[in-house]
């Protein structure tokens, strides 16, 4: 039994309840303002307001790393942050990535690698990893071990989520023959 | 979630303001322990003061010639600046050995000094905790209790600071900066966390109608002869069991200088005048080293379920000392 208020049934304000608030998101490239509460996180936000659902709810407490999404171009936890606090921001979910024939060249890795398994650690796994060549901070499959630290895959299908980051990271240079 | 109300500060004026009004609300930067403990329970603020706007979110040069971190700038922000990782080397790899790159990303400087000591049951609602609950007393002390406490624990708490940043600020003898109704003033690291005696809720010595602003790097970063060694069980998802930063000033092969600083083991980052003071004018040796890791550990106990971190800590120390006094080329 849910008990908690669904998406579409407005919550009313009370002199109990604070009043939600609006603040201004882009959102995958659309800015569009919402109304929310001061205590919703983003990830419980995004989920039930924006129905965006490509961002897991796993731990809700940080060291699993499946609600990784891109905030500003940057990698962060969406269970950790307050929705409210973030008004303004470019977020950027799995979803904003590219779907169908339009996505990037690292989700077809990922299924060329068969590095998605179960499914469930796969958005955040991307967003990191997109996050991680952001960066530009990882050159060899141990650097990309190390710095997809706390992204967790609960198939252990790390193997392959290092191949596919490898390859994509390192295109360019294969593809120039080096 | 708790419902709560918040309010957000535009500048360091309002947010002073607000705090010294309103003594049970609670500040938040990033959020990733505030909202962790919320999400726990552990936690219920009824109000929130966002700082998240504030102007302190930039590192510039301080004026006796160190690095002044404003307190929103982030974990990664402060390990890749590059006079940061060229002058303070400890404190860019005390960052990267910790947490993940989301969280420190996410992470800023005031919140990782201010984040609450962790134990296996300060977040465990089912248990007592007199960090969480005062008087209910500490369940890890006669408990689970690997990862607590070895030096400096009370009676009624045992729980560890688990900041590796942390650590490397205290060894460099970082200075914070803080603002509250009188203005502003300058607090050593050493005196900023609190001993957990018979008040550990009280973790810091942060006035509760003040607000930290930045921290400063003093001009002496020690990026000659430096080491962090961290420790774990694992390599992810997983806080130190020991962590070590160690800073030495060396002529030839004597240590002119020694800051030694061990994390994972106390409420604060550990440092021990008597023992850095026993490596001044030797060579960084097996013996001598060993003889300073010994000296700070003289006092510590252990509690049943961690057996191996004294004498972790100590060979952990030896190590440090001795990749610190070998240098860059032996890094």
């Amino acid at each position: 039994m849910h008990h908690t208020p669904a998406h579409d049934v407005p919550m009313q304000p009370t002199a109990s309840w604070p009043a939600k608030r609006r603040i201004t998101l882009t959102v995958n490239g659309a800015a569009k303002p919402f109304d929310v509460a001061p205590w919703p996180t983003r990830l419980d936000a995004r989920r039930e307001s924006l129905e965006l659902t490509g961002t897991k709810k796993r731990c809700d407490h940080g060291p699993c790393g499946a609600c990784t999404v891109l905030v500003d171009g940057r990698r962060i936890l969406a269970c950790l942050t307050l929705a409210i606090m973030k008004d303004g921001a470019a977020v950027t979910t799995v979803e904003g990535l590219g779907e169908g024939d339009a996505r990037p060249p690292l989700q077809h890795a990922f299924v060329e690698h068969d590095a998605c398994q179960c499914g469930d650690g796969t958005p955040g796994q991307i967003c990191s990893a997109v996050g991680l060549m952001t960066e530009g901070r990882a050159n060899t499959a141990d650097d990309i071990r190390e710095r997809m630290r706390g992204t967790l895959c609960w198939c252990g299908a790390y193997p392959n989520i290092v191949a596919a980051i490898d390859q994509v990271m390192h295109a360019g240079e294969r593809g120039a023959g080096r | 979630m708790t419902p709560l109300s918040d309010t957000r500060a535009g500048d360091v004026a309002t947010a002073v303001r607000e705090v010294a009004a309103d003594g049970a609300a609670q500040c938040i930067a990033s959020g990733t322990n505030l909202i962790d403990l919320m999400q726990a329970h552990v936690e219920r603020p009824s109000r929130l003061i966002d700082l998240t706007r504030l102007p302190l979110a930039d590192i510039r040069p301080s004026a006796d010639g160190g690095r002044r971190l404003g307190a929103l700038v982030t974990n990664t922000d402060v390990a890749y600046d590059a006079p940061v990782e060229r002058r303070y080397p400890l404190v860019s790899k005390a960052i990267l050995a910790g947490a993940s790159p989301p969280l420190r990303t996410m992470a800023t400087g005031g919140g990782t000094l201010l984040q609450r000591t962790r134990g296996d049951d300060v977040d465990d609602t089912a248990t007592p905790c007199h960090i969480r609950q005062p008087g209910t007393g500490c369940a890890a002390i006669d408990g689970c209790n690997r990862l607590h406490a070895i030096l400096g624990p009370s009676a009624q708490a045992s729980a560890v600071h688990p900041s590796d940043r942390c650590v490397a600020l205290a060894a460099l003898e970082a200075v914070i900066r803080l603002t509250g109704p009188g203005g502003e003033r300058a607090l050593p690291f050493a005196a900023f966390h609190r001993p957990p005696g018979d008040t550990p809720p009280l973790a810091t010595n942060l006035a509760a109608d003040a607000i930290i602003t930045a921290v400063d790097l003093p001009p002496k970063g020690f990026a000659a002869h430096h080491a962090y060694l961290q420790i774990r069980d694992r390599t992810s998802d997983a806080f130190a069991l020991v962590s070590v930063a160690a800073a030495l000033a060396m002529d030839g092969d004597t240590i002119t200088a020694a800051r030694l600083a061990l994390g994972g083991v106390a409420h604060q980052p550990w440092r021990d005048r008597d023992a850095e003071a026993r490596l001044k004018g030797q060579s960084a040796t097996r013996d001598h080293v060993q003889r300073a890791a010994d000296a700070l550990l003289r006092d510590a106990r252990g509690f049943g379920h961690h057996p191996v971190t004294i004498e972790l800590a100590q060979r952990a120390m030896g190590r440090a000392l001795r990749r610190a006094a070998a240098g860059e080329a032996h890094r």
